[in-house]
């Protein structure tokens, strides 16, 4: 688990904005956190948490409240997943990047203040081992078993990996039904 | 018991109502039709190629616009483009608009501009609307009644397939501003978005849509109105939202995709009829904020919330964080980033850079409002000072007006339309250090140019600024 010890953490952190002239959907790990990682040299800053060799490789990222706040770039969940990392624990995200996580199959857990401070102290100390079941909705670390909210639509997408697009053309007819009868305005027709 | 404005338009849009019942789930997103969709050329390739990759097509291409703006370059149109990564970016975009039948303004186009600019430009963002686009910024067009708000670009293939969007119903916050700034005319809508993401913080608007109303606010301008809305998603907010009236409707009059006369008058009718929240309707959460005693606002920080009344000086982090030993931590690390000391009058902070655009303060009123401060004055000669228009039509006007000369001749570089250095994805960008009294949205570290100082500002603040080389309260100016 790799504890940033941030609050406020914005997707132009995540992934800056000279990544983004990319056009395919993955090959961002390595610009993850650029400038927090890089110095303006190009040389890895010493200070920077994903530096730390003793966090190499994890798949947990815990940090605090607003995370992804920002600019909408799903590039930063991208990034985030393409790096390694599989479950991201905060006090609370940002909306739009807590909705993006779901379309790459990246897990936001929200946890309460005390428990965030929980692990953080545990981190801080040890590097810590978190057993997490999405279908029970249950991190243990330590010994100590925390329970975590999800919604059951994105939690069924997530363990079952639905495609949204086909699921909702699925249901054209009720679109279908949306734009031909039981919209008050159609604003469709100033645009033909 | 009433409605609030927000779900007037929710309720409206609504194709199927928790649609995922079948999963037990008690607040399951509904599914939302989408009205307007707008495209631009950084959130959307992949978009195209998964749209393509899964064989499928653009519902309604007719009502999705795109345009170039993040990574255009704000020199010279006629050159060519040196960066290679950002030639293709602009060009798969035309691509893909050409193969989909998606209408582009694009670099080439005298109606190319910030994507949020030219939408309420050319009568495209309308009242009583469901507005998406691939940018956070896409609050800005709830200043017409419209619910608009930002999405992913796996959201933006959804919409380009189904003209619908899955969405968990926000909750609604009621921001009340009352009184009247003193100076007014010296105090902007930059200034009152400014103090209330300073009072409600960088998250006080999570999950919610805000809704802005009060005396200052039906006085405003749409550009004004846009200003604030636009800055919603730095509250944290899904979107912002003004109730319509009299000085919507103008502004829609004559523009290119507004419905016309009679059919205009239709409307007018039925959004003044039912586009505001009924007195009893009951918010989420209600704010109030008094602006009698406003002063100019400038960022301090790296995040919008960290700001300050220009005659104030820098806080020290126990000061900001009152007590939140994280947001201490936070505001340490800023006012080193920031390189500033507490204490320092805000007014001692010299600049080196100052940028007047953005889809925050970019409008042709912006402009107009920052020449009078230049007018017949010079840039100070430690300050390299920029002015990009939000479209080639702002651009246009402006120079109809005399701006351009009036700009060019107190020492600002005058440029083409593009979102330029409020993200420097194109070649302008801060350098490391330098200092930037700024009209756009985000001090976030690195923004606006790797180790680059940003301070928000109101665009009057910004142009007084690059006269004196030093931030100045402008209420001594007007
Ligand atoms: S001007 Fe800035 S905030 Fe607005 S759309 Fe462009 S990059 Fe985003």
């Amino acid at each position: 688990m790799i504890p940033l010890d941030m609050m406020n953490v914005d997707t132009d952190q995540i992934i800056p904005k000279q990544f983004l002239k990319l056009i395919q959907k993955s090959g961002y790990g390595d610009f993850l956190f650029y400038d927090r990682r890089f110095g303006h040299d190009g040389r890895p800053k010493k200070d920077f948490i994903l530096n730390d060799p003793k966090f190499e490789k994890r798949q947990i990222l815990l940090t605090r409240d607003n995370f992804g706040c920002g600019s909408s770039r799903e590039h930063a969940v991208w990034a985030l997943f393409d790096y390694g990392i599989r479950v991201v624990i905060a006090s609370s995200f940002a909306d739009i990047f807590y909705n993006n996580c779901f379309k790459r199959g990246l897990l936001p857990i929200y946890l309460s203040q005390s428990e965030i401070e929980y692990i953080f102290n545990l981190v801080h100390t040890d590097d810590v081992i978190a057993e997490i079941s999405l279908d029970k909705q249950t991190i243990s670390i330590s010994g100590k078993k925390m329970n975590f909210n999800i919604d059951p639509t994105r939690k069924k997408m997530l363990l079952e990996g639905i495609d949204e697009i086909g699921f909702t053309l699925s249901l054209n007819d009720q679109i279908l039904d949306y734009e031909k009868a039981s919209r008050v305005v159609d604003y469709n027709k100033y645009l033909v | 018991m009433g409605k609030t404005l927000f779900e007037k338009v929710w309720d409206s849009h609504v194709v199927i109502d928790d649609g995922n019942k079948n999963t037990g789930d008690t607040n399951a997103p509904s599914l939302i039709y989408v009205d307007r969709h707008l495209v631009h050329e950084v959130t959307s390739p992949q978009a195209f190629a998964s749209l393509k990759q899964s064989g499928r097509q653009v519902r309604h291409p007719e009502l999705t616009i795109a345009t170039t703006d993040h990574n255009v370059s704000t020199e010279n149109r006629t050159l060519p483009i040196v960066d290679s990564v950002s030639k293709m970016q602009l060009e798969t975009l035309t691509r893909n608009c050409k193969e989909f039948g998606i209408t582009i303004y694009d670099i080439n186009s005298p109606e190319q501009g910030i994507v949020h600019v030219i939408g309420p430009e050319l009568g495209f963002t309308l009242p009583g609307t469901t507005i998406v686009c691939g940018d956070s910024h896409t609050s800005t067009h709830g200043a017409f009644g419209a619910l608009a708000f930002g999405i992913g670009t796996s959201e933006v293939e959804h919409v380009l397939a189904t003209q619908c969007i899955w969405m968990y119903k926000p909750k609604s916050f009621l921001i009340k501003i009352e009184g009247n700034p003193r100076k007014s005319h010296a105090i902007t809508s930059k200034d009152i978005i400014l103090k209330i993401i300073r009072k409600i913080g960088t998250d006080g608007g999570t999950g919610t849509v805000i809704e802005y109303r009060g005396d200052v606010i039906s006085r405003l301008s749409m550009e004004q109105r846009m200003t604030i809305c636009n800055m919603s998603i730095e509250g944290g907010a899904r979107a912002g939202l003004i109730a319509p009236d009299e000085t919507t409707f103008n502004y829609l009059k004559g523009r290119r995709y507004a419905p016309k006369e009679t059919e205009l008058e239709g409307l007018i009718e039925f959004w003044t009829a039912n586009l505001k929240s009924d007195a009893n309707a009951k918010f989420d959460r209600v704010e109030t904020i008094n602006v009698t005693d406003l002063a100019p606002q400038v960022t301090w920080g790296t995040n919008p919330s960290m700001v300050a009344d220009i005659t104030d000086s820098i806080p020290s982090p126990e000061e900001f964080a009152q007590g939140n030993e994280n947001k201490r931590k936070l505001a340490v690390r800023a006012l080193e980033y920031m390189n500033l000391e507490p204490g320092t009058p805000l007014t001692n902070l010299h600049v080196d850079r100052v940028f007047i655009g953005s889809c925050t303060n970019s409008r042709l009123e912006d402009l107009i409002e920052a020449s009078l401060v230049v007018k017949g004055r010079k840039v100070s000669t430690k300050v390299r000072a920029m002015v990009v228009p939000g479209s080639q039509k702002v651009k246009s006007d402006a120079e109809k007006l005399g701006l351009d000369t009036v700009f060019k001749d107190s020492g600002f570089e005058w440029r083409e339309s593009g979102c330029s250095m409020c993200l420097g994805m194109n070649p302008d960008i801060l350098l490391p250090g330098e200092r930037c009294a700024s009209t756009s949205n985000r001090n976030f570290e690195g923004r606006q140019g790797a180790g680059g100082r940003t301070h928000l500002v109101s665009p009057i603040m910004a142009a007084a600024c690059a006269l004196e080389g030093h931030f100045v309260d402008v209420r001594d100016w007007l």
